[in-house]
């Protein structure tokens, strides 16, 4: 009996995993083929495309776009986010939840009705300069992902070890510089990632805040595929699926990624 | 003047209802006080106000002549010993210990020597390198302890230092302390809710209730003379009955027997208290004074005795007695309340 259930649960995770990886390893393998559309299986074999992407101004501008935005909208919810999470954790219980829903509200709201408000606020109102905008756009959904995961970890955090290290002579921001950042450090990492993440795949605001001459790389890739559908597209996203491993591997390394999870 | 004195202290968080009323508390220069009480009687709230966590709505905290009701917590120099031990995750026992001597920026040697000699004092000499996490819990409350006595602090405050540890650790850490506090002098304040630790452990004890300190004294004095009835009740009397005053250390119980008690405190409304252990039991009444005739409802075994539960005319008795063949349930007994066992209250 133990032994059937055993080898169903084996098989529906085995399914699971194929649905999941199969697509993924499709793609990968189309990079390589000769073919200028995309097909599978692929005929012959090619590194073309991955120097057509490396050759190509768009892709290369739009990656970097992508690379520094996620960086800045990344760094930014961090630096709001941690204090904002450390205020929450140690305010009153009337307060907190009243606050803490309202930093979590992006989530909440269709990212499309953000974005939509963002441009007519950011773009048309304010006139901000284009990569302005979408950090501000950026820094908007990935900070409840912060504090998130940051509060998560800091709910962990017992506070009478903060108190002691004030005893011993530290104050407040002593003792959070000393104590409590290197405590709750695997959880800043995590919430790192995730926000680093999901700056880089968002479309919806990048959307409504790129302009002409500064675009993200899904922005880029998605009018790409409208008009052309060549093997280039799979190059990328072997790329950035090999970028991503690499990240995990660093995390896993460091920090084990049980760390995301938590 | 005392050395600490908290003076009139009040605490309240919503601006009605009082943590502590009015608490008054003083403290003698290497003493060890603690604070006993149930949970909720304020007394956490008291240490918290001595360390500096808590401003007082009203009231004045002093140490050695200076006020230091608003002194920020890190201008105290106090040391602090919390129930879960607080040791900080990611440094070694030594960077523990070490801490608070870097942050008043000690030059490294005089630094290693005073944790050096601090850690030989709590039995930790092997044990600098190892982190919180690889250590048992009686040896992370002794890196607590050091690291709080290693700033050589003017008040030692201590936070239910005991309770996470089992009950035979716990006897060993309670001596360890007294040892180290007497040794090195320090004036401490201790907050538990276990009497016998806070007994054996003090030279004063303040029993706290309801924000207030009900009786501040020495062990013995509070434990064979408490002042009022819920003191009484806190540290183990469990008999009480209702008595009538005819005379100095005369009285009547509630079905016309003489009742004479030694401690009399001369209160108008009378109680008397006695502990289970003080009431003796048996078959032949003494046809006198304090003695009261009853049925024996329950038995239990305690080990070295037997706890019977009497049903008499002023209620019910509980006893402990030991004897070579002990009472059958069912048994006509006479309890004997000796007066000089009786506290009236």
């Amino acid at each position: 009996m133990a032994g059937r259930k055993h080898r169903l649960l084996m098989a529906v995770s085995i399914l699971v995993f194929l649905f999941i990886a199969v697509p993924l390893v499709m793609i990968a393998i189309t990079a390589f083929g000769e073919a200028s559309t995309i097909r599978f299986p692929i005929q012959g074999f090619t590194l073309g495309w991955f120097t057509a992407v490396f050759a190509s101004r768009s892709f290369m501008s739009s990656l970097l776009v992508s690379f520094v935005l996620a960086a800045a909208a990344t760094l930014l919810a961090l630096a709001v986010g941690v204090p904002a999470t450390y205020a929450l954790s140690r305010s009153s219980s009337h307060g907190k939840k009243l606050l803490s829903a309202f930093f979590l509200s992006p989530l909440f709201i269709p990212e499309i009705v953000v974005g939509y408000a963002l441009f007519k606020f950011l773009v048309i109102s304010m006139r901000l300069p284009i990569f302005a905008a979408l950090v501000v756009g950026h820094f908007l959904v990935v900070l409840p992902y912060v504090i998130r995961v940051v509060g998560a970890s800091l709910e962990q955090f017992d506070f009478s070890i903060e108190e002691v290290a004030c005893s011993l002579g530290c104050n407040r921001p002593q003792a959070f510089a000393k104590v409590v950042l290197p405590n709750i450090g695997s959880g800043i990492i995590a919430a790192f990632m995730l926000s680093f993440i999901n700056s880089f795949n968002n479309i919806p605001i990048s959307m409504f805040l790129s302009g002409p001459g500064m675009s993200t790389l899904p922005k880029t890739l998605m009018s790409y595929i409208e008009y052309s559908y060549d093997p280039s597209v799979s190059a990328i996203s072997v790329l950035l699926m090999a970028i991503t491993v690499a990240l995990m591997l660093i995390v896993e390394k460091t920090l084990g990624i049980a760390s995301l999870a938590k | 003047m005392a050395y600490a004195t908290l003076e009139d202290i009040r605490v309240s968080y919503d601006g009605k209802t009082n943590i502590l009323e009015g608490l008054n508390l003083q403290i003698e220069r290497g003493e060890l006080v603690s604070l006993l009480g149930s949970s909720g009687c304020g007394k956490t709230t008291t240490l918290r106000v001595i360390a500096g966590f808590i401003e007082p709505n009203a009231g004045r905290f002093s140490l050695g002549g200076r006020d230091l009701t608003r002194t920020a917590v890190h201008k105290r120099n106090f040391g602090l010993v919390f129930q879960s031990y607080a040791l900080f995750p990611h440094l070694s026992v030594y960077d523990n210990v070490a801490f608070g001597l870097r942050l008043r920026k000690l030059d490294a040697k005089a630094i290693e020597s005073r944790v050096g000699s601090i850690l030989d004092i709590t039995d930790l000499a092997g044990l600098a390198n190892r982190f919180p996490k690889q250590m048992s819990g009686g040896q992370r409350q002794r890196v607590a302890l050091a690291r709080a006595l290693v700033i050589e602090p003017e008040l030692l405050l201590l936070d239910e230092p005991l309770s996470n540890l089992d009950a035979k650790l716990r006897l060993g850490m309670r001596v360890e302390i007294k040892r180290l506090q007497k040794r090195l002098g320090i004036t401490t304040v201790f907050v538990t809710h276990d009497q016998e630790e806070c007994f054996s452990i003090s030279d004063r004890v303040a029993i706290m209730n309801k924000g207030r300190i009900e009786q501040y004294d020495r062990p013995e004095v509070i434990y064979s003379s408490p002042v009022n009835e819920y003191v009484a009740r806190f540290i183990g009397f469990t008999n009480f009955i209702d008595l009538t005053r005819i005379g100095p250390g005369r009285f009547r119980d509630s079905r016309g027997g003489e009742v004479l008690a030694d401690l009399d405190r001369g209160a108008p409304s009378c109680v008397g208290a006695i502990r289970p252990d003080d009431i003796e039991l048996s078959t032949a009444s003494a046809s006198g004074a304090n003695e009261v005739p009853g049925v024996i409802e329950v038995r239990t075994f305690l080990g070295k005795s037997y706890q019977y539960e009497l049903k008499t005319d002023l209620g019910t008795l509980v006893a402990n007695v030991s004897r070579e063949t002990p009472f059958e349930p069912g048994a006509r007994v006479f309890a004997c309340l000796p007066s000089s066992k009786i506290v009236v209250c």
